[in-house]
């Protein structure tokens, strides 16, 4: 195979992606589509980012929400306390979440599996309890609205404008994503999630890249988190809850760990699921996660690499 | 010159004593053994001239440097690398990615250009690539470079793990039961693979039970017994030890290794 051939290789998911991000409004009967599809594609964005971290380098975060939540009230505080303007509030929420993830990272890396799995979740804990708590910033547990997006003195509004906002930024972090994976971090990144030892004797620093991986999927997270404040208008501190980081979590391994695809199906599956479930009232919980079980019953690898694997064993 | 020297090592776990004053002087191009009976510690004296474990008391140097206590990584920087008993392969990707992630230490790009998949990280993939390629070849194993490495019989593993240490293009390679549980014909491949990186001049330490390739392609053997050194020299002067042949190489073994050297 070729150069050429193999950078098309690696760019046709990305096509694929942004045709269907484009192509999908055609289908859209109503601008309540549009609220759903921008949802599905912001929740696609952290979930790539958790899935840098968790399906390739193989280190859970039971916190991620935190930085969701951190993105969040960034563009909610520094517009209504200090006056900034959102867009520069979204990247200062971000940059304040990779400083966040390498303070917090640099000690709680060091452990493994379930003792990560643990610290991580008091990481997310602390988030949520400092936005409860910081009632004079934050509103308390009844959270803050958060003021519009202002561009180029155009007020970013609407379901529609969102999901196209949202699809943007989902397609480009998509591509970061994959040009991460194919490139020597990414593949020192696979390598300690299959054999820390074999990863260090071959001369990678193990803890800096745990590191850096780890600060990649909290900029991810953030930004979803300010696109979240911003298209909802309203911020509370439950988005950087334990559920919302669960959620994130299952979206990862529903979709398929170390499959960026399935991060965008993972995200889609659990955020349109509920909305369509709404017609069975007081059941809608308990079949939400009838459906997830029996997904991953019959799906264990998640959606996305189960399937590919039975599109595999039909062309043999 | 001596490439690698471990003076007076020793590391005690849970009050056992694993490793109890041994040393070691290997010079640069040899074939260093180091053979002993089960439990006698040559695992956990790789693991400490490797980086894996920290000697409690001794010296470790590579090529004149005090390097003991550094980390494996560092150490791979020096140009030391090495292959598993047990094996750790990166089961989830492919041979050839395996072994491009041997090339690491030789690689220079930054997470923005790797981000952002720079010009600089194409060449430096396909740079990888050729000599990901290279290394499988020297083992035999181009055919299998797209398989998923999981995927591979035990032999070929073996060998994989050779690949991947080789294109890290160490100084010193050390190889910890290569021919485990291999077949006769995989032995002697691996017995070649060895040869052709001593004539490159790779030095090898290698710790192995199957006396026939020991006897055969060492330039010292090192013997050690319950984590001390028991006797050292060439083939001939080990396998003629009246010590090594009662700790060790036992009735069975002393004939297997005259055979070989005869």
């Amino acid at each position: 195979m070729n150069l050429r051939a193999l950078s098309v290789t690696r760019l046709l998911p990305v096509v694929a992606v942004a045709a269907l991000v484009l192509i999908l409004p055609l289908f859209f009967p109503s601008a309540y589509y549009y609220r759903v599809g921008a949802l599905v594609l912001i929740f696609a964005l952290a979930v790539v980012g958790l899935n840098l971290l968790m399906g390739f380098a193989g280190q859970v975060s039971l916190g991620h929400a935190g930085f969701l939540g951190i993105g969040a009230y960034a563009v909610a505080i520094g517009p209504v306390q200090f006056g900034a303007p959102s867009w520069l509030c979204l990247f200062a929420g971000a940059i304040l979440s990779g400083i966040v993830a390498f303070a917090v990272g640099r000690p709680i890396l060091k452990l493994k599996g379930h003792y990560l799995a643990v610290a991580t979740l008091g990481f997310g804990l602390l988030v949520a309890i400092v936005l409860t708590n910081e009632a004079n910033w934050t509103g308390g547990p009844d959270g803050m609205n958060v003021p519009a997006l202002k561009l180029f003195g155009w007020r970013v509004h609407g379901s529609d404008v969102w999901y196209w906002i949202a699809g943007a930024t989902f397609v480009g972090g998509f591509l970061l994503a994959l040009n991460l994976m194919d490139s020597p971090t990414g593949r020192a990144l696979q390598a300690i999630h299959d054999s820390e030892i074999a990863a260090r004797v071959l001369g990678i620093d193990v803890a800096r890249k745990k590191l850096v991986v780890f600060i990649i999927s909290a900029v991810y997270a953030s930004v979803a988190g300010s696109y979240l404040a911003l298209f909802n208008g309203l911020v509370t501190p439950d988005l950087a809850g334990f559920l919302g980081s669960i959620e994130l979590v299952a979206m990862v391994v529903l979709g398929g760990m170390g499959s960026i695809v399935g991060s965008l199906v993972g995200a889609a599956v659990l955020v349109v699921l509920p909305q369509a479930l709404t017609v069975f009232h007081d059941y809608e919980q308990a079949l939400l996660g009838l459906i997830v079980m029996v997904f991953m019953i019959f799906l264990r690898q998640g959606i996305v690499p189960s399937l590919a694997g039975v599109f595999a064993g039909w062309r043999k | 010159m001596m490439l690698l020297e471990a003076d007076r090592l020793s590391i005690t776990f849970g009050g056992v004593r694993a490793i109890d004053g041994a040393s070691l002087a290997v010079a640069s191009g040899q074939v260093f053994s180091i053979i002993g009976p089960n439990g006698s510690g040559k695992t956990t004296l790789l693991n400490l001239v490797s980086g894996l474990y920290t000697p409690q008391d001794g010296a470790i140097h590579l090529a004149g440097e005090t390097v003991t206590g550094l980390a494996p990584e560092q150490l791979a920087r020096r140009g030391l690398s090495r292959t598993f008993q047990n094996l750790q392969i990166f089961s989830r990707m492919s041979v050839l990615q395996n072994v491009m992630v041997g090339r690491h230490r030789h690689e220079r790009t930054g997470i923005f250009a790797d981000l952002l998949h720079w010009p600089s990280v194409a060449r430096q993939n396909a740079a990888t690539r050729a000599a990901a390629l290279a290394a499988l070849a020297r083992v035999g194993l181009v055919e299998a470079a797209a398989r998923p490495a999981g995927s591979l019989a035990y032999g070929a593993l073996k060998r994989l793990e050779i690949a991947r240490a080789l294109a890290s293009e160490p100084r010193l390679l050390l190889l910890d039961e290569p021919a485990a549980g291999c077949n006769p014909v995989e032995t002697q491949e691996i017995d070649q693979a060895i040869r052709s990186l001593v004539k490159e001049g790779i030095t090898v330490v290698l710790v192995e039970h199957d006396m026939r390739l020991v006897m055969n392609i060492s330039d010292r053997v090192h013997v050690l017994a319950r984590g001390r050194t028991l006797a050292e020299g060439t083939p001939h002067e080990v396998r003629a030890n009246a010590e090594v042949i009662e700790a060790y190489l036992g009735v069975h073994g002393s004939r297997e290794a005259a055979h070989a050297l005869d």
